[in-house]
């Protein structure tokens, strides 16, 4: 099924390959602290993705010359463990697409981080992917802004984000792996969640102009119900004692 | 000489076709195996091909920092590697591919998600626990088949190590970060039900002979119990 481009990716009564409708997101879960050494955590499992983020900071920053000395550097790195895909063994070391993504998501976290609270420190926070079926990107920026939350860094918002695209003519939320390989468009978008102020923006493929307007709009919509997960794991998060621990194995639960 | 407690998750991933965490304390360790089709060794054409690397995330400890391998993490991918190798548990003939040129390759990464000090001990029960449960994908016109499977891997022994930090005459089994980080340096016994099939002294504490022979004996005690909790 999955490498059969010839399927189509929509049925006739607007119903996806994965069963979902048009405007519905993969399931999700979202737990924050679970790791003992990083000041925040917070793992995401969306659909079959599973992305770990972890945050160090506000910290000296080494090197020195990276340092400002009006605000803290903020520091992403986005990162895909070699064995996280289901295709062949992945390559160790930042690919071209990696260094592009953490630049993005670096800025998405700049601009509601309140940074000049912190001169001439570094706030690096690291995000793996240690499973990926499209959307990792939304993932990881979902995972980052709980860990930074859960490290206590002074934020203005929370960000969330999520991915608006395209198949078979039609504009479908939350693209999976094989509609994202297949389909005609990708616009992954992160907002921040009280002004809906756009922090990351991203678009391949084709989409009308009324098409992308639509995205957007969608994109918002489903965004407030990754917020109110976020919130909630934070939540339950602050109440965690003892010995953390990573739930890999954990199972997602549908977005209502 | 006594452990922290001992939790192992099998294959928490399924894009892998093996995976498990193992966790000692507040040590967190992921190991991921992949399985691929590649060239074997010029000098081994009928053996496939096993690699083991071992990453320590840079969320896994403040010290931890991006960029290649460090030489610490290439010492635990190193002393594990060796005892996986040396104990036979994978059967590397059995990964040639009848009438081709390539053969099976076994890629096992570790994920050094939270350091708290014996990262051999829990990177080797990690790796274990991964391969033991390890889909072979289907070999098809030369291809893998990866959402079918022709059985799992096939396991020989199981080594598992102990690890001990010295402090003077004395010996602390499963040193955490602190311990680690004091001692004089540490050592590190891997052994099966029969041999012994890795060892690494690490730091520059040095050891008697005595005291190498007291660990081993401890070391294969220590193991069954061990063992016992990577079966399940």
């Amino acid at each position: 099924m999955s490498n059969d481009p010839t399927k189509k990716l929509i049925d006739d009564k607007g119903i996806r390959l994965d069963g979902r409708q048009i405007d519905q997101l993969r399931d999700v879960k979202i737990i924050s602290r679970v790791l003992n050494n990083a000041d925040g955590s917070c793992l995401v499992v969306w659909g079959k993705n599973k992305i770990l983020a972890g945050v160090y900071g506000p910290r000296e920053c080494i090197p020195r010359h990276d340092a400002s000395p009006y605000r803290s550097k903020v520091r992403c790195r986005y990162n895909m463990a070699p064995f996280c895909s289901l295709e062949e063994h992945g390559r160790s070391g930042p690919s071209r697409r990696s260094q592009e993504l953490s630049k993005v998501i670096s800025e998405a976290f700049e601009n509601v981080i309140i940074a000049e609270s912190f001169p001439k420190t570094a706030i690096d926070v690291f995000i793996d992917v240690l499973q990926s079926d499209g959307g990792t990107r939304c993932a990881a920026l979902t995972a980052a802004a709980v860990a930074i939350a859960d490290a206590g860094i002074p934020c203005k918002d929370l960000v969330c984000a999520v991915a608006v695209g395209k198949i078979g003519d039609t504009v479908v939320l939350d693209l999976s792996k094989d509609e994202d390989n297949f389909g005609q468009s990708d616009n992954p978008m992160a907002f921040a969640s009280r002004n809906g102020d756009v922090l990351l923006y991203q678009m391949d493929g084709l989409l009308t102009r009324e098409e992308t307007e639509t995205a957007l709009k969608m994109a918002q919509e489903a965004s407030k119900k990754i917020h109110a997960l976020q919130v909630e794991a934070l939540k339950e998060g602050f109440e965690k004692k003892g010995i953390k621990f990573l739930p890999l194995s954990i199972k997602p639960e549908q977005v209502q | 000489m006594q452990y922290r407690e001992i939790d192992i998750e099998r294959n928490p991933l399924q894009n892998a076709e093996g995976s498990a965490i193992c966790r000692i304390g507040k040590t967190q360790v992921i190991a991921g195996v992949k399985i691929d089709l590649a060239t074997p060794f010029a000098d081994r054409p009928d053996e496939g091909v096993l690699s083991m690397s071992a990453e320590f995330t840079p969320l896994g400890a403040s010290h931890f920092e991006p960029g290649p391998p460090r030489v610490d993490a290439i010492e635990v991918a190193r002393v594990v590697d060796r005892a996986i190798r040396s104990a036979e548990t994978i059967n590397l003939k059995s990964m040639k591919i009848e009438g081709m040129d390539k053969v099976l390759a076994a890629y096992i990464d570790l994920w050094i998600i939270d350091h708290d000090g014996n990262l051999f001990d829990a990177g080797l029960m990690a790796s274990m626990a991964a391969l033991m449960n390890t889909r072979i994908p289907k070999v098809e016109d030369g291809k893998l088949i990866r959402n079918e499977t022709s059985g799992n891997m096939k396991i020989g022994a199981i080594p598992v190590s102990c690890t001990f930090a010295k402090y003077g005459d004395h010996f602390l089994l499963d040193p955490d970060f602190v311990e680690e980080s004091g001692a004089e340096g540490t050592m590190t016994v891997a052994t099966t039900p029969e041999f012994m099939c890795s060892g690494q002294k690490s730091g520059p504490g040095a050891l008697t002979q005595k005291n190498i022979m007291e660990l081993i004996d401890i070391s294969f005690e220590q193991g069954k119990n061990l063992r016992r909790i990577i079966e399940g």
